[in-house]
């Protein structure tokens, strides 16, 4: 039990630890790669609650594909980041400003949260392992049986973002050639080439 | 008295903790061992094979048969000083081999090699195998950005982008194969294909396993990222020494990574071909070994008869061809599961 | 239907696989190359390697110093001086080739009236100090009585065609 609980405290602190970092890390690539130790570090979370599932595709979805995409983008970033620096402080009011609203929100959720006496024992309940089945096969059957149509409809919205962002990016240009690999691979000899027998001193 | 009260925890420790610590630590060098040396005698095979094809010799002159030269290479690398560059960011760049290195060693924790022969039998075995060769790309993408070098940064860059189409189309194989299985236990898949191995109903998603786990282990005719001819040496082009050499023992533990999840996922990991009196005779470990040789004798031959992609070709035929497939192959397993009523019971 | 044959080929990846079958041949095919340094290759009579200076059976050397492959040589490679012996003959008493300049055309050979200037069939000469590559006629004589065989068997060899 004490390795549990010390590896607990391991995670959450370099969790929050590397969170911090996220934010207040001067060069941009050095902030992703903070994201992603964060990442990481909610992961072992997850698997120290029991939900290597989630665990699992928090790394896959978050580590392995998105955070690539913004390390992808923000290697290839020419900008100067001492500059872009220059005008911190001006923005610094309006950015309190919110942050102190976004304070108080949480501070009023978070206030009147009351948690029913009977949580821990739908904890127990809910907790995959006890139940002799395995993650997988619980989420499963709360995805794809109870919530099956809100499963539906969030796939329906997720592909027509997908499809939105395909076709505001779309640009149809004229001219260009492209390869044409069908076409290229059916191409046979006799289509293409034609062996004539030419008479010395008379031509074609 | 006291002396008794302070040694209970003591034994409890002992027991409780050290005692399958150490043991965990030397299953953990059971495997690591046998892999190095896989992974050594890989690179051996390798200009082995590729020299038999090409009518040449290869390595013949350290030990017989130049059976000592990737000993001897080691060496060399290792007795090599370790240039970091001027411009370098340092703690990245010395930190990405290592990632490499470490990723293609971890994956291991969850490698059946016999019934119950296996460090971790975790539920999620095939997610974990698929997360960390997703991690793959970060040591490469860190050693290009860190290197500060163009050549390595354009190399890191073709890597990663590579990496992550093709790492789609192997999701969707992998999908196809839980499917039929209806577990993610990677002992489970194999006992699974008891009957018949996944290669036969599945062969064109064998295929497509096959050809992305070139491209994700960077391997010819997918080899763009260290594309020499263009780009010096890709993502290691500064790197000398033992920096180097991680990421060489990196690639190739991961060639033998990719290749071991297509016996499990494919050929029937353990598993004798025919369950009959000469087959089963052979301890499963080296059906399984020999499974993984076959793979990887595989990787070697493409790398001796194909000439490199274009990376607009390499980009097409992940998205165009293997994901559209893939996807349609998903949706006709399914089909076909459910319609004759063949799905796995959990 | 040719087109169907077409479409059946690039699915069951025909071509690949003819081009992995072709690779697959060539592992059981004899190896083009030799193992080097235990095998070599053929040479030819008229081969040019290394330059040795000969000497007549009796011992005496052959060199007259008539300067002729000096005035040939079109890297410059050969510095000759000369005085006369005790007994009257015209000799060399310094006979240098710089073998970083010599571009083993074989001219100092053609242009030699007494077969003394030949180059050998010795191509194994590789040193570690650019120095030992500036050879005088000690070492050139040296080398003359090390591959004097090989040399008169192979002028002999190609004395019918000269």
């Amino acid at each position: 039990m004490i390795l549990q609980t010390l590896s607990f405290y391991l995670f959450a602190s370099i969790c929050v630890a590397s969170g911090v970092m996220v934010i207040s890390s001067r060069n941009p690539v050095h902030a992703v790669l903070y994201l992603i130790l964060a990442f990481f570090n909610a992961a072992g979370l997850f698997v120290l609650m029991g939900a290597e599932f989630l665990a699992m595709l928090l790394v896959i979805v978050y580590v392995g594909a998105v955070a690539v995409l913004f390390l992808f983008v923000v290697m290839m970033l020419d900008i100067n980041f001492t500059e872009l620096r220059q005008g911190f402080l001006q923005y610094l009011p309006i950015g309190a400003l919110v942050g102190f609203i976004l304070l108080v929100e949480l501070l009023l959720v978070l206030g009147s949260w009351a948690v029913s006496p009977d949580a821990g024992a739908a904890l127990v309940a809910t907790n995959a392992t006890v139940g002799g089945t395995t993650n997988s096969h619980a989420l499963g059957r709360l995805i794809y049986t109870h919530y099956a149509f809100l499963f539906q409809c969030a796939g329906l919205i997720l592909l027509i973002a997908m499809i939105g962002a395909i076709v505001l990016t779309l640009r149809e240009r004229v001219g260009v050639k492209r390869q044409n690999v069908g076409r290229q691979v059916a191409r046979r000899r006799e289509d293409s080439v034609v062996v004539v027998q030419v008479d010395s001193g008379k031509g074609i | 008295m006291i002396c008794w009260n302070g040694l209970e925890p003591m034994v409890d420790f002992w027991q409780d903790y050290a005692l399958p610590g150490a043991i965990i630590v030397a299953k953990i060098v059971a495997i690591i061992i046998p892999l190095l040396i896989a992974v050594a005698y890989l690179t051996y095979a390798e200009r082995k094979v590729l020299a038999v094809m090409q009518l040449r010799r290869g390595p013949n002159v350290v030990g017989p048969f130049g059976l000592l030269q990737p000993l001897a290479d080691g060496l060399k690398l290792f007795m090599k000083e370790t240039i970091v560059p001027a411009g370098a960011s340092r703690a990245l760049f010395i930190m990405a081999p290592m990632l490499t290195f470490i990723l293609a060693m971890l994956a291991w924790a969850v490698i059946p090699v016999d019934a119950g022969w296996v460090l971790s039998d975790i539920n999620v075995g095939v997610l974990y195998l698929f997360a960390i060769s997703s991690l793959g790309v970060y040591g490469i993408i860190i050693a290009g950005w860190a290197s500060n070098s163009k050549y390595a940064f354009l190399g890191a860059l073709r890597s990663a982008a590579q990496m992550v189409s093709y790492e789609v189309s192997i999701g969707l194989v992998i999908i196809t194969v839980l499917l039929c299985v209806g577990s993610l236990n990677l002992s489970r898949i194999v006992e699974a294909q008891k009957t018949v191995w996944f290669v036969i109903p599945l062969l064109p998603m064998f295929v497509i396993y096959f050809i992305s786990a070139l491209a994700e282990t960077n391997r010819s005719p997918f080899d763009l990222p260290e594309g020499e001819s263009e780009l010096v040496g890709g993502y290691f082009t500064e790197y000398s020494s033992m920096t180097f050499a991680l990421f060489f023992l990196g690639e190739y533990a991961n060639m033998i990574l990719m290749s071991a999840m297509g016996a499990i996922l494919f050929l029937g990991g353990w598993l004798p071909p025919f369950d009959i009196a000469p087959f089963n005779w052979v301890p499963g470990p080296i059906w399984f070994a020999l499974k993984i040789c076959f793979v990887l004798f595989g990787f070697l031959w493409v790398r001796a008869t194909f000439p490199r992609f274009r990376y607009d070709q390499l980009m097409r035929l992940g998205w165009k061809v293997f994901l559209p497939f893939s996807l349609f192959y998903v949706v006709l397993v399914a089909g076909v599961l459910v319609a004759f009523d063949w799905l796995p019971t959990p | 239907m040719a087109s169907l044959s077409a479409t059946a080929r690039s699915f069951l990846l025909w071509e690949l696989l003819a081009g992995m079958k072709l690779t697959f041949s060539y592992m059981f095919k004899k190896k083009a190359t030799l193992n080097y340094p235990y095998e070599k290759g053929f040479i030819s009579p008229r081969f040019r390697g290394e330059h040795v200076l000969r000497r007549y059976a009796n011992g005496e050397e052959r060199c007259i110093a008539c300067k002729l492959c000096e005035a040939i040589c079109p890297a410059q490679a050969i510095t000759i001086e000369s005085e006369p012996r005790e007994d009257g003959s015209r000799r060399t008493t310094r006979y240098d080739i710089d073998m970083t300049k010599c571009i083993y055309c074989g001219l100092c050979q053609e242009a030699c009236p007494v077969d003394a200037i030949v180059e050998g069939p010795n191509f194994e000469f590789a040193t570690e100090t650019r120095e030992e590559l500036f050879y005088n006629k000690a070492k050139l004589l040296a080398n003359g009585d090390r591959w004097e065989v090989e040399i008169a068997a192979n002028i002999a060899a190609d004395a019918p065609y000269r």
